[in-house]
């Protein structure tokens, strides 16, 4: 056994790479309920890639095709339909974990210094998800797949002088269509997969870099013991390894109950008109995204178009988005734990993820004059929380922080 | 050669000279690539002009068709409808059509060759969507009395008359486009082509 690892080893760094990031890889001893959803996050990617795989095996990417082939994988393929819920819940899985590893990086100051490159590689990471959300979901040729692929590409043309332009390079021809039906299917399948699992892989490259952070924001790399290891590090396996285990069962047991008993989930995950295939003569009386794009759904429709143009609208949508790639340059506070801030910023925050739930809700609604008014207070307090940031960061008693980490 | 000094100045010039030609060579070799999202000959092809017979048209009712794979509304408007459209001008953002949303034989208040037959592509001009036809007069819905008939997009809320101009106060931005159109006899329209007098 020793003889093969030598082997290996001189010829690959697998004791080397397996030391460095899992067994001898020290990671803050005070971990909690928070730190389970960036190994649930990996968990899901691969539960999508594998039954990615499969459906594709079955799905044709064809407008002709597209609808009749996914109900094809529903009703006569084998197991197909736990493969499609499975896949298709997975999606709305990703942005549930996704949502709360970010809310994490918020509580606990994550994305500060020295960690402002993973946040940035996160932030990235979130983009394309959305993308590869946005055009899996156009894929089954349903009429959400097709009204919303109509609204979301109709974005890029409100640009001035190149819109129309932009809007063939994207379409392939002169509506929703075919072709873009078929290179959306490629992107899904293939292009963003890559890049996803690139950046999922730079973003843990540049984590172990610097070590994590924890709920106390203390660098644990501060205090070291005589052999070099932080006092506060534990080795993540076994010790980490198995708490995700822990982490990973809870999950699939919430995860398998909605796959089995309510795979639609009233409309959130599965939209009811998507079971309709598209008709490019007829809009849905309702239209909205699925949930975890209806915030950013919401500040589009909250900026009343302006010089004859809806550009505001759709800049602001993209603003509301990018500006949280500058997080770590807005936020001036010396501290990085939620337990050591001044109450300006726990105030900031709690309004902020208000915020953010209202705008979420607002987008699935129908507009009404309350619903714009709503939605534009709340877009102009999500605004607030970056713009203020630099100010509501510096202002307050912060808590003195300890040298060591807290006992939990 | 170890004696040869390393001419520093020629390596750089001949390393960034390299990059140059490579990163034309790039270029080039996008050209391709970027060039194959665009529409195909295929596609350009299958933007045909439409016949449509209006010739059982009755007041009130609206047909759809597909031109370039876009829903054009054909409908037939009374005598109530073409007088209640000046009445709204007050509430819309353009009523005079300035913007150039129409060819200009539909440049007038009607928005249309024959006033009574409308001729509308049927895609709402903020995100697209096709907006619900609601002829009905004072709709609850839509404001009640002061709804004279029109469209409604379900998706954002935009509201139009029945000549395809715009609300004010709505997302869209401008009225709905007429498309290029003309009558080949005094029922039968054909979608895509100008009139040969224009």
């Amino acid at each position: 056994m020793d003889n093969n690892k030598n082997w290996i080893d001189q010829r690959f760094p697998l004791t080397k790479v397996w030391n460095e990031h899992l067994a001898e890889y020290y990671t803050p001893r005070n971990f909690n309920f928070w730190y389970f959803f960036g190994s649930l996050a990996i968990l899901v990617l691969v539960i999508q890639i594998l039954t990615g795989v499969f459906l594709t095996m079955h799905f044709k990417p064809d407008a002709a095709h597209a609808f009749a082939s996914v109900e094809y994988i529903m009703r006569d393929v084998d197991w197909g339909w736990l493969i499609r819920y499975i896949h298709s819940t997975g999606a709305s899985a990703f942005f549930v974990v996704i949502y709360l590893h970010m809310y994490r990086g918020l509580l606990y100051g994550s994305y500060k210094a020295p960690r402002e490159l993973i946040w940035i590689l996160g932030m990235v990471l979130y983009i394309a998800l959305m993308a590869e959300a946005f055009m899996g979901y156009v894929l089954p040729w349903g009429q959400m797949s097709y009204w919303g692929a109509k609204v979301i590409i109709n974005l890029f043309g409100s640009f001035p002088i190149v819109g129309e332009l932009i809007l063939e390079f994207i379409l392939g021809d002169y509506a929703v269509g075919d072709p873009v039906l078929n290179r959306f299917f490629s992107l899904h399948v293939i292009a963003l997969p890559l890049i996803l699992v690139v950046l999922v892989f730079l973003h843990i490259v540049a984590l172990h870099t610097v070590g994590s952070n924890n709920p106390d924001g203390v660098e644990i790399k501060k205090n070291k013991d005589a052999n070099g290891i932080p006092k506060d590090g534990i080795p993540f396996h076994p010790y980490y390894s198995v708490k995700d285990i822990v982490g990973v069962v809870v999950f699939l047991m919430i995860f398998t109950s909605i796959v089995f008993f309510a795979p639609a989930l009233g409309g959130y995950f599965l939209e009811a008109p998507n079971f309709v295939e598209a008709n490019p003569l007829k809009t849905p009386d309702h239209i909205a995204p699925l949930w975890y794009l209806t915030p950013f759904y919401s500040v589009l429709r909250a900026i009343p178009p302006m010089f004859g143009s809806q550009l505001p609208g759709v800049l602001a949508m993209f603003a509301a988005l990018l500006i949280l790639i500058a997080l770590p340059w807005l936020d001036r506070s010396k501290v990085k734990s939620i337990r050591y801030r001044s109450w300006p910023y726990k105030v900031a925050l709690t309004i902020f993820v208000i915020s953010f739930i209202v705008l979420g809700w607002l987008g699935m609604q129908a507009v009404t004059p309350l619903y714009s008014l709503m939605a534009q207070i709340f877009t102009a307090l999500y605004f607030a929380f970056f713009i203020l940031m630099p100010w509501f960061t510096s202002i307050g008693e912060t808590k003195p922080v300890p040298e060591r980490t807290t006992e939990h | 050669m170890s004696e040869q000094e390393i001419d520093l100045k020629k390596r750089r010039f001949l390393t960034g000279a390299t990059s140059v030609v490579g990163a034309v060579g790039v270029g080039f070799v996008l050209v391709p690539f970027l060039s194959s999202w665009m529409p195909s000959a295929r596609a350009k092809a299958a933007g045909a002009p439409v016949d449509v017979d209006v010739t059982k048209l009755e007041e009130g009712q609206l047909v759809r068709v597909l031109w370039r794979k876009k829903p054009i509304w054909i409908f037939k408007r009374d005598k109530t409808v073409l007088a209640n459209l000046p009445t709204l001008d007050a509430e819309l953002v353009d009523p005079n059509n300035t913007e150039d949303q129409q060819p200009v034989y539909a440049k007038n208040p009607h928005r249309s060759i024959n006033p009574e037959i409308a001729v509308i592509i049927g895609i709402c001009t903020h995100l697209g969507c096709s907006p619900t036809y609601r002829p009905e007069v004072g709709a609850a819905d839509l404001g009640g009395d002061a709804w004279k008939g029109g469209f409604y997009c379900p998706c954002h809320g935009s509201k139009f008359d029945l000549a395809g101009r715009v609300y004010a106060g709505v997302p869209a931005p401008t009225n709905l486009i007429i498309p290029p159109y003309h009558f080949v006899t005094d029922s039968l329209i054909r979608i895509g082509i100008d009139p040969k007098a224009s």
